[in-house]
């Protein structure tokens, strides 16, 4: 292998988010997945032990996968592999980047370690996405060090409301912050409790600090679409493939979706035939102790 | 006439390109690039950073590859950063995925590792100097034809080529704020 002598920088680190805009990114439990979905063309995979759907079933307590399991997707795919730590909990952070995962989910789809802190992800070299219900999250999650923001949606159910929610409401007041002027920024920040310079980064860029994907319940082509119309920069599809009757299929149909989001022609084309979706649960008839998205500081 | 400029825009970090070209040239006309008729418009092409096996089969099922070739053919230039350059090469080391097969060059698919090992360095291109080399997940050229012109290395690696008016690059001039490739490349 070739050695570098460089440095590691914020540039690099978000550099790889900007690499996979315009993508899929796709949960997958066993290396035979993990080559389904390379094949369909996802621009990474996200190794887990249980996708979201089959969390929310067992209940319990979800951790970090088995590092033997996460090796295992790793050696099968060229594309970046992800993998998912309990809020807070530092110390999986660590053993998955010394597994050399390419990018870590702090993620609210497993039990939160820390009831209080998130990790500090400026400690580590591996780059973290987490999610975000409104801007105030977001922008905490970026001062943390985030390299990657999606939506948290409702993870697990196939109901694509909650994405929807977030996006929209990050999307309205990064808009609202944009076009204030510079005098009031300090009262939006008090207001979405967010550091004064995260707001003042989005008021200059009229957007995320870094890029804004989605994430949480997205099951069809046209979910896809929907998010990226919304202003989601690459998907995220957790249980919405390989809990559907036709994985492949459904797999390929999503990256196209994604490409062609603008055209509703093509669109119909790629909705066809694509076998059942997942069985899905709506968001509505949850309890809410058994909310995922409500899990995070 | 104002000349035109494409970005493969299938999936990457094209925006990223379209803002260094605008960077360069204000006046430049820089397009997203998604479809046949859409590279039909323009009179020289980027294909930006991202992931090849995404782009490649999108490329080929939707004919984009097959119409970037015969453009090529006419003469096009054509400048690949990291997956670009891998999309551009006519050999994948120890893959079988597509490709244009533009460059006379093999490629190595994540040469430096992880992205625990992506970094940045000083590069130095011949031609124009030293210049800030981004590298993600980076890709290295391990062999090359003879008419292929060796433009920069790191270390002992291979990281930046020409044949004729078409340029493959490991780093990323795109994310730095250094627009001398995007100008050089606008004057070929």
């Amino acid at each position: 292998m070739a050695t570098e002598t460089g440095m590691k920088t914020w540039r690099e680190k978000v550099g790889l988010a900007e690499m996979l805009k315009g993508g899929v990114i796709m949960d997958v439990v066993n290396p035979e997945q993990a080559r389904i979905a390379e094949d369909a063309g996802a621009v990474a995979v996200m190794a887990l032990e249980r996708v979201p759907a089959d969390i929310r079933r067992d209940g319990g307590v979800a951790r970090m996968s088995d590092p033997e399991m996460i090796l295992g997707i790793k050696e099968v795919v060229d594309i970046p592999v992800m993998a998912k730590c309990r809020i807070g909990h530092f110390v999986e952070a660590e053993i998955l980047q010394a597994l050399e995962i390419d990018f870590v989910d702090e993620s609210e789809v497993l039990t939160p370690a820390d009831i209080a802190n998130h990790v500090d992800k400026h400690a580590f070299t591996v780059p973290f996405v987490c999610g975000a219900r409104n801007l105030g999250e977001a922008l905490r999650r970026c001062a943390e060090g985030a390299a990657m923001i999606r939506t948290k949606g409702e993870a697990g159910t196939g109901d694509v409301v909650e994405a929807v929610r977030h996006m929209r409401t990050i999307m309205a007041e990064i808009r609202q912050v944009h076009s204030a002027r510079e005098d009031e920024l300090y009262v939006l920040a008090k207001e979405h409790q967010a550091p004064l310079e995260m707001i003042q980064e989005v008021h200059r860029l009229g957007r995320l600090p870094v890029p804004n994907f989605s994430a949480g319940g997205i099951a069809t082509p046209a979910d896809a679409a929907l998010m990226m119309k919304l202003g989601a920069e690459t998907v995220f599809v957790g249980s919405g493939i390989f809990k559907s009757g036709d994985p492949a299929k459904r797999a390929k149909a999503i990256v196209e979706s994604v490409l062609f989001y603008n055209d509703a022609k093509k669109l119909a084309e790629i909705s066809k035939n694509l076998g059942e979706p997942m069985v899905g649960i709506n968001v509505s008839s949850l309890p809410e102790r058994e909310l995922l998205a409500v899990r995070g500081w | 006439m104002q000349r035109k400029v494409g970005v493969v825009a299938v999936q990457g970090d094209y925006a990223m390109h379209i803002a260094a070209l605008r960077g360069a040239d204000s006046g430049v006309d820089a397009l997203e690039v998604r479809t046949p008729e859409e590279l039909a418009t323009v009179d020289q092409l980027i294909i930006p950073g991202g992931e090849s096996s995404t782009v490649g089969l999108l490329m080929q099922r939707f004919g984009l590859g097959e119409a970037i070739v015969a453009r090529a053919s006419e003469g096009m230039p054509i400048w690949g950063t990291c997956m670009g350059m891998i999309l551009m090469a006519r050999e994948v080391e120890g893959r079988d995925q597509y490709r244009l097969g533009l460059l006379d060059i093999t490629v190595r698919r994540n040469a430096f590792g992880a992205q625990v090992h992506s970094f940045e360095d000083t590069v130095s291109v011949a031609g124009f100097g030293e210049t800030l080399g981004v590298f993600i997940r980076a890709p290295i050229v391990t062999q090359h034809g003879s008419a292929v012109e060796v433009l920069a290395t790191y270390g002992e690696q291979i990281v930046a080529v020409r044949e004729g008016n078409r340029i493959g690059t490991s780093f990323h001039p795109e994310l730095t704020d250094d627009p001398r490739m995007h100008t050089w490349f606008l004057s070929l």
